[in-house]
């Protein structure tokens, strides 16, 4: 996938030593910030994204902890309401379901029930897995429940430029954010010079083409296969707007519905299941609010409605990719794309790149 | 003798607040899910008799008693049951969610075990900014067949945190009774101490004992020899939730609530007044006083403004 992951170069950056950045910026920053998870002092230290951290900061601040993600998630509630900013991280996000009483019933609520009088700073990093065998219970993307929950804030970062801002930002908000980093970014690169500012204001929405033909929403990975998607389309006179969902949270979806407007027609990429998704959140309302300037019904791709199986040979219908862009893009616009061109898509179908020789 | 007139004091205090919301539960006025903290005011008057003004303290959806013990505002807690402007939460959260920052009392939560992982990380962020304050998490014995309990517990032990656990072990989980909830035999103290609690038990209707008790645990607690729990036995006089006794569905033996009901706090600590030599017409004036108090608490409740529901979306993010 070179149009997702550069060639090596000593002047890129890659999405993990960002996420790894803003870290060590934020402990730095924030003498009272706390931050835990199970593995993250491991010597894997979560793909390497909490590198050094113990070691720079203690294990006072910075430490593992029991397999108890309900309490943990909970003891993260207490403290940060006492004062502590504090930021936790789960290796997959299925882990961390068992703590959805703390994170609904106390987190979200607590500033809205006690009338203001107390807050949540608190973040929590849940990784998404995909492919090689992740299966049933290790590769959900579950953005929607949490979007759905008010007083919640829901970030799910897709690119290298500016990941370490956004999480920057996350930490640095006193309410409570759920980051939501898929796998397969973790090794992405940019050029280091590219890299924005970690006190960048947060942009909810990021357009990140211009096109007058079709709006692409997309989020987490789905943007990359949008972008690879965009630059095909584009050497076939179809030129695509590709619009960028960071946050889950709608002020600023107007950068949407201008975008639609121009084209008349949106398609949605959900790196999540289809039913009662983000995408259809998208669908429904960029329909109420840009009705008339539709040409086009408005699509959803997205995952199917039954759990990732695991095996190899099951998985190749279970993603959507740039091809299925492609084919979306063209079958709304009535045309027929000519083939040639090999589009940039992973192979194997269940890895990102070579680099990654699995298991996790 | 004044050290039991301070108990009859505060423990009566709770007794009188929690029947005159019953009384007047049936007004309509007071809309919210209640669960009165009759019958088990002597470890909440106990166990703060322990603390100071700058510890703090969870608790769970029985909290009035440990809210009040703490120095809660009771005008505050009345005009919140009314659903006011004035009440501790604005009318946001009801009797179930009790705040008073200014007496350290966090906040109690609805979810059974549900505050006790809070109460925990409270602690560590005392003991990681070396805080001479410790927490007191209050729940029930329900709470111990929560998985929470367990896992806070346990990171308590683990990071030697400055927290008492009281569990107030009124034998009844709503209608549920020990039976069919925990094998035959489980004490609740020897499991804490198998997970590396300090634990203790105590008659928790005996306002002296459970002072006593949670004085020594506090003291250890504040030198940072690590968490410990105090199991407080104690009875609910009326139904789980609302005003009303219930005795007439028959979920538990007559001869064990007439057994309780001996044993009230309010009762024995009057009877030991009275055999000490206090006069009954100076427990008369300590009466009249209270109930002035609260009378003047409802009278504030009734007269704060109904919140504007204009702001409703207010407070949803800090």
């Amino acid at each position: 996938m070179t149009g997702t992951y550069m060639p090596e170069s000593p002047n890129n950056t890659t999405f993990r030593e960002q996420l790894n950045l803003a870290q060590h910026a934020a402990m730095e920053a924030d003498k009272s910030m706390l931050s835990f998870g199970l593995g993250i002092s491991d010597p894997k230290a979560i793909f390497g994204t909490t590198a050094n951290l113990a070691e720079s900061f203690g294990s006072h601040r910075v430490f593992d902890m029991p397999t108890s993600e309900n309490a943990m998630t909970g003891i993260g509630i207490g403290a940060a309401i006492a004062g502590s900013r504090v930021l936790m991280t789960h290796q997959r996000m299925d882990f961390f379901l068992l703590a959805m009483d703390q994170l609904v019933n106390n987190a979200a609520k607590w500033h809205y029930m006690f009338n203001g009088q107390m807050k949540v700073p608190l973040t929590i990093r849940l990784i998404v897995g995909r492919g090689w065998g992740q299966g049933p219970t290790h590769a959900q993307n579950l953005q929607s429940w949490f979007a759905h929950v008010p007083g919640l804030k829901v970030v799910v970062p897709s690119k290298t430029d500016a990941v370490a801002s956004q999480l920057y930002s996350a930490i640095m908000d006193d309410n409570p954010v759920i980051f939501i980093e898929h796998r397969w970014l973790h090794e992405q690169q940019c050029g280091s010079t590219s890299v924005l500012p970690l006190q960048s204001p947060h942009e909810s929405v990021r357009v990140h083409r211009q096109g007058a033909d079709c709006t692409i929403v997309a989020n987490s990975f789905m943007v990359l296969e949008a972008l690879i998607a965009a630059d095909f389309l584009q050497h076939r006179g179809i030129n695509v707007e590709v619009v960028e969902t960071v946050s889950l949270e709608q002020s600023e979806w107007q950068k949407i519905y201008d975008s639609v407007e121009k084209t008349g027609r949106l398609l949605v990429c959900d790196s999540a299941h289809g039913h009662f998704s983000v995408a259809s959140e998208v669908v429904s309302s960029v329909t109420e609010q840009c009705f008339k300037a539709l040409t086009e019904a408005p699509r959803r791709l997205c995952l199917p409605p039954y759990p990732e199986p695991t095996s190899y040979y099951l998985t190749k219908p279970f993603y959507r990719n740039a091809n299925d862009i492609v084919a979306a893009v063209a079958e709304m616009m009535g045309v027929k794309v000519a083939g040639g061109i090999e589009l940039d898509v992973s192979t194997p179908h269940d890895v990102p790149g070579n680099w990654f020789k699995g298991p996790f | 003798m004044n050290k039991l007139l301070a108990y009859y004091h505060d423990v009566l205090r709770i007794r009188l607040i929690e029947e005159a919301i019953a009384t007047r539960y049936s007004d309509q006025q007071m809309r919210c899910p209640t669960h009165l903290s009759i019958g088990q005011e002597a470890a909440a008057v106990g166990v703060s008799r322990s603390l100071r003004v700058t510890d703090n303290v969870y608790s769970s959806h029985r909290a009035h008693a440990h809210y009040l013990a703490k120095g809660g505002s009771l005008k505050a807690l009345i005009a919140e049951l009314y659903g006011k402007q004035d009440g501790c939460t604005g009318g946001r959260g009801g009797s179930m969610h009790l705040t008073d920052l200014d007496a350290g009392f966090i906040a109690s939560t609805a979810i059974v075990g549900n505050s006790i992982p809070l109460a925990v990380g409270n602690a560590l962020h005392q003991q990681v900014q070396r805080l001479d304050h410790i927490t007191v998490t209050y729940f029930g014995d329900g709470a111990t067949e929560e998985g929470s309990f367990y896992e806070a517990a346990n990171f308590a032990a683990l990071k030697q945190l400055p927290v008492l656990f009281v569990c107030e072990n009124n034998r009844f989980s709503v209608y549920s009774p020990m039976t069919v909830r925990q094998p035959s035999g489980r004490s609740i103290v020897e499991l804490s101490r198998a997970i590396g609690l300090r634990a203790e038990e105590v008659d928790g209707n005996d306002v002296e004992a459970v002072h006593k008790a949670s004085e020594t645990l506090v003291d250890k607690v504040r030198k940072g020899e690590g968490p410990a729990l105090l199991e407080c036995h104690t009875y609910r006089h009326r139904e789980h939730c609302g005003p009303n006794f219930d005795d007439q569905l028959g979920y538990r033996a007559p001869e064990e609530v007439e057994q309780w009901m001996q044993r009230d706090p309010v009762t024995q600590l009057h009877n030991k007044l009275v055999s000490a030599g206090v006069d009954e017409s100076r427990l008369v004036l300590l009466k009249q006083q209270i109930e002035d108090e609260i009378y003047e608490a409802f009278a504030f409740a009734k007269a704060s403004s109904t919140p504007n529901p204009d702001y409703n979306d207010r407070y949803l993010y800090a």
